[in-house]
């Protein structure tokens, strides 16, 4: 596999209860980028981000992460499941201070002394003078932010986002983005970043991937894809004009 | 004097019995409740139909079973296996108090690890964790109700005595314990003294569940 590639993903398909909900030929998430996937509800985004972060098994085909297969027969180590994580869109934080949901993910890996990390996450997402206060009683904006901090305290190489500014205010909004940006630039942490907002996907990707019921239509550089896409489809999605 | 010092051998007999019988249970019903509301596999239904149905299970039918089981000619006891307890002993009131108390349990700690939120687990196998790990974080974010289900199962067989009285036949200084014991002094006339009991009965019952609270980490005044 070569260097510059991250994830290799090949005949990719995955069923629930027999019904397909994604069906993906090939795709390659290139390493250090900001791979945007953008698709309307159901189109299988989701699903995508849980079989990259090795959570489920696809029904058939395979993924290739750092030379290893993943797929219905074969498992991934627990060493490379650990290399990548995902934000979620409704972060569920423990019933614990916010602190201690930092450091909960390097106390799994048996890591005790987390004061540096944990304070350098926290400062990092604006969140170091709330390190005391329950989890549970932060608003959507904090809570996501924590959510962040927790994941890029482990400093992964790959880093999942499903829609994490769904819902949010434009200032949460305008600082997670600025966070994706910075971790990207600065550590060449790969990015997927699933949203259903194109113009977030312009403003952050540097290629996008079109999803469309449970199929890649077309992936690309972000100015290629929105300035002359292939598909018609797409064309229609990013203007507005798809029906779903 | 002798009165106070068989009233603390009662007392220190039923906190044996029923303490080593909750303890039994709990490690027995708190990974198969864990089990029951993280798995699913074939048959699972069958299982969690049986759990509910030993949680309703007359205490006193569960003594039968036992007494039957423990019995010369049943099938445990005549297997005369050093770990098989005999009948009219503290061992055989532990297996069935432990028998009345594990599917309480394991049933309200399936319930309050069903009431987590079934995405929290996925999340925190995305952080990293292992099978185990997301149980056990999985368990610890459903610990109220984990405790709520270890104080059903003490309040189920503290204040039994169907069973208890079955298998272990209320025996002085052997297997007499703070319910049997009621019991007895009621049925002798001893009123006072069966009060007595009675009161230190509801005490314990009041300082054991009050523990219990504090381990929740709440108050009374909540």
């Amino acid at each position: 596999m070569s260097e510059a590639v991250a994830y290799r993903i090949r005949d990719l398909h995955k069923e629930y209860a027999g019904r397909e909900v994604l069906s993906c030929e090939a795709l390659d998430v290139l390493r250090g980028e900001v791979l945007g996937v953008v698709g309307p509800s159901g189109a299988g985004k989701s699903t995508l981000l849980r079989l990259l972060n090795f959570i489920e098994p696809p029904t058939r085909g395979w993924i290739e992460f750092e030379g290893a297969r993943f797929s219905a027969e074969q498992g991934i180590s627990l060493d490379l499941r650990r290399r990548v994580t995902t934000i979620f869109q409704r972060p569920l934080l423990l019933n614990r201070n916010v602190w201690d949901n930092v450091t909960y993910s390097l106390r799994l890996r048996g890591q005790r002394d987390a004061r540096e990390p944990a304070q350098a996450a926290l400062e990092r997402v604006g969140m170091e003078n709330l390190a005391r206060q329950d989890a549970r009683s932060l608003s959507g904006g904090e809570a996501q932010r924590v959510a962040l901090a927790r994941a890029l305290i482990l400093n992964p190489a790959v880093l999942l986002m499903d829609e994490p500014t769904a819902n949010l205010d434009p200032y949460n909004v305008g600082l997670i983005e600025q966070i994706i940006r910075q971790v990207n630039q600065e550590r060449r942490t790969t990015i997927v970043l699933v949203t259903h907002n194109v113009f977030q996907a312009r403003r952050l990707a540097t290629r996008v991937a079109f999803l469309l019921s449970g199929r890649l239509i077309e992936v690309g550089d972000v100015e290629q894809f929105f300035q002359s896409p292939a598909d018609a489809r797409t064309k229609a999605f990013i203007n507005g004009e798809m029906v779903y | 004097m002798v009165m106070s010092s068989a009233l603390f051998e009662i007392i220190f007999l039923t906190l044996h019995v029923s303490g080593t019988a909750l303890l039994l249970s709990t490690l027995i019903g708190i990974p198969l409740g864990v089990l029951m509301g993280l798995r699913r596999f074939i048959g699972r239904r069958w299982v969690v139909a049986l759990l509910y149905t030993g949680m309703g299970f007359p205490p006193v039918v569960i003594g039968l079973f036992v007494y039957l089981l423990l019995s010369r000619a049943g099938m445990l006891g005549q297997l005369n296996w050093q770990i098989i307890p005999e009948l009219f002993t503290p061992g055989a009131m532990i297996l069935a108090q432990t028998i009345i108390a594990f599917p309480l349990v394991g049933g309200f700690t399936m319930a309050a690890v069903m009431s987590v939120d079934p995405q929290l687990r996925q999340q925190v196998i995305s952080l990293g964790a292992t099978s185990r790990q997301a149980a056990l974080t999985v368990l610890w974010e459903a610990r109220m109700g984990v405790i709520v289900a270890i104080i059903a199962g003490l309040g189920s067989i503290i204040s039994e005595v169907g069973a208890v009285m079955l298998v272990g036949g209320n025996i002085e200084h052997r297997t007499r314990v703070m319910t049997t014991a009621i019991v007895l002094e009621t049925r002798k006339g001893n009123f006072d003294l069966a009060l007595t009991l009675g009161v230190v009965l509801l005490g314990m019952a009041f300082l054991i569940n009050l523990a219990m609270l504090r381990l929740q980490g709440r108050s009374f005044n909540e």
